[in-house]
């Protein structure tokens, strides 16, 4: 099941244009972890198609020696004093949680069964 | 003029409310009182909130009356109405963001911004709606419905802080905070023709904001006056050590410069403005509505008549902040909003492995707009696209901001329109997600840079409908671009009095 996820772009159909087919869709919905039906990725194809048409303007702009930035503020690290202080309570925190167990959150099973 | 305007509701400013309850000449149990009732009377045909809380504000108002009674005070919002956008942490009440995907989560933690409201004696009244996430521009995209726009029901409030800002605006509060990542506080300001500031970022705690573009979030007022918002700014801004971003300044006195000027009756456009040099932005103004655009002239033209010097400024860079914006923002949320995920909080679907558990339960708990704005972001940063759009996109964010140092060498502010429009129809623009991104167009630019902002209304455009006029500042420029919103408040006052 998660072998797609290592997929490279290309073999997915990921090559090129700004056009998006449901193809790519349903693949980058797999990245994101979004079940999809056909009819949505159809729809969704074809609305991103055109938002992304008009984000690819930003490629009108040379940016050949510009640096890019991730962050508005000049960015340093910020360290605190290492005083021990309290953190949420477990209990309160657990007791939000769709299933706990023994302290812990729980999931279904991760592994997939031999076969 | 509008159709189905609702009741009336209550008019009074934040700044007339507190010295009232701290000189003891009323109670902040019967402001309490009165707000409630206006909410009971308007709040069913615009839908504000997603959740009131009657019974805490009534303790925290009496909490407020009695520490006058006892000589104490209780701080510079007193017994003072507020609203939060719904995705502000609020220890023990629902904050659902306005999506299904959070179910009935309640936060174990105030965000730093909440403490710092109540402690400055504030009642906190409700949780306002918004778009789902704050992913919109309309307040449509929410999972409870719609918030309408007060002023013309059949009309949107703007988004995505939608609900804060017709809270506002209906007199249903004196006071809201919202959030803004490209225009989600400023925009339904706006149409709603209130005032709403988008501070500098790291002005203003993020922790307990729940994240949509960590590099763009910033909390902000929304308030009747530039004055009132200036108040409630000094109230939440200051550096917080639980947000690694936050500025490391000391609490800002906005509203007291302000309120100074205002002593001898009402401010004088002069001592605001004189000798400052106002740039007007041709790329903030030319593809707006010509209803929109002759407003933002008309404010210009009252700041040249108080002393200020105005010039036009063409900055070709900011027609490149939109597409840059809708890169960044969904590549952001697409990894913020990955940890919901059926597993620590709210909503799950149950599947038969974790993956097809995570996969289940963000179908049925994200909406439409959403699931967008995360395949986007995802498509942005994955192999072999990365360089192409989000790369490219981080470097035009760079020519954007070397633009504004640019203008900022000549102008002490800069002028544009808000939004390109005023407040569009219900319904106009959901199923096509481009057109809704374009009334973004003239707010990304600041908040690509970083900077403050603000939106003030100016009078009503020729449909009637309130036009808000946006003043730009370099960073931390707050107390300029407070100023100069004052006098475009003051001169919109003058010439186009609200209707009665």
């Amino acid at each position: 099941m998660s072998a797609g996820l290592d997929q490279p772009a290309e073999r997915a159909g990921l090559t090129g244009s700004a056009a998006l087919t449901s193809e790519v869709a349903a693949y980058v919905a797999r990245l994101a972890r979004i079940e999809l039906s056909a009819g949505e990725l159809d729809r969704f194809a074809k609305q991103l198609g055109a938002v992304l048409e008009h984000a690819s303007q930003v490629n009108a702009l040379d940016t050949g020696d510009v640096e890019p930035t991730a962050h508005p503020l000049p960015l340093r690290n910020v360290l605190r004093k290492d005083e021990p202080r309290p953190s949420l309570e477990r209990d309160a925190v657990l007791a939000e949680a769709p299933a706990s167990e023994d302290g812990c959150f729980k999931v279904p099973r991760i592994l997939a069964e031999e076969r | 003029m509008t159709t189905g305007s609702p009741t009336p509701g209550v008019t009074r400013s934040a700044h007339e409310i507190a010295r009232a309850v701290r000189n003891g000449d009323e109670s902040a149990l019967s402001v309490l009182q009165e707000h409630l009732e206006a909410i009971g009377s308007i709040d069913g045909e615009v839908h504000a909130f997603i959740t009131l809380l009657d019974d805490q504000a009534r303790s925290d108002a009496a909490e407020v009356d009695r520490r006058v009674a006892a000589g104490e005070d209780p701080g510079p919002l007193a017994g003072v109405p507020v609203a939060l956008k719904d995705n502000l942490c609020t220890s023990g009440v629902p904050t659902t963001c306005a999506s299904h995907i959070l179910g009935s989560w309640r936060p174990p933690y105030d965000a730093t911004v909440v403490e710092r409201v109540r402690a400055a004696g504030a009642v906190i009244v409700g949780k306002t709606n918004m778009d789902e996430f704050a992913m919109g521009s309309s307040t449509e995209t929410s999972a409870f419905g719609p918030t309408c726009n007060p002023l013309d029901l059949s009309r949107v409030p703007g988004g995505s802080s939608g609900g804060s800002a017709a809270a506002v605006a209906a007199g249903m509060v004196p006071l809201a905070l919202g959030s803004d990542t490209g225009g989600s506080v400023r925009q339904p300001a706006a149409y709603c023709g209130v005032v709403g500031v988008k501070p500098t970022y790291g002005a203003v705690s993020r922790y307990g904001l729940v994240a949509f573009a960590s590099s763009l979030d910033q909390v902000g007022p929304i308030a009747r006056s530039v004055a009132d918002a200036a108040l409630l700014l000094d109230v939440i801004g200051g550096h917080d050590a639980l947000d690694s971003t936050s500025l490391d300044r000391p609490p800002s006195r906005y509203a007291e410069s302000l309120c100074l000027l205002d002593a001898g009756g009402h401010a004088p456009g002069e001592e605001l403005v004189a000798g400052l040099h106002v740039g007007i932005v041709e790329e903030l103004v030319a593809g707006a509505d010509p209803l929109v655009a002759r407003s933002v002239r008309a404010a210009a033209e009252s700041l040249a008549s108080y002393g200020a010097t105005v010039d036009d400024v063409s900055i070709p860079e900011l027609a490149y902040g939109l597409p840059a914006y809708y890169l960044i923002a969904p590549a952001e949320a697409s990894s913020n909003l990955a940890r919901y995920d059926g597993v620590r909080y709210g909503s799950r679907v149950d599947g038969p492995d974790v993956e097809a558990m995570n996969r289940a339960t963000r179908a049925a708990g994200f909406g439409d707009e959403v699931k967008r704005r995360i395949m986007l972001g995802t498509y942005a940063l994955s192999a072999g696209y990365y360089d192409a759009y989000y790369g490219k996109a981080q470097r035009v964010r760079t020519l954007i901001i070397d633009a504004f140092s640019a203008a900022y060498q000549r102008f002490d502010v800069l002028l544009g329109a808000t939004a390109p429009t005023t407040a569009f129809p219900m319904g106009a623009k959901v199923d096509d997600p481009l057109s809704m991104y374009l009334s973004d167009v003239c707010t990304v630019p600041s908040s690509l840079a970083g900077h403050p902002a603000i939106s003030v209304p100016f009078g009503r455009a020729e449909d009637g409908l309130p036009a808000g006029v946006q003043v730009l500042a370099p960073a931390l420029g707050e107390s300029v671009m407070l100023k100069v919103a004052a006098a475009v408040e003051a001169a919109g006052a003058s010439i186009a009095p609200e209707p009665k």
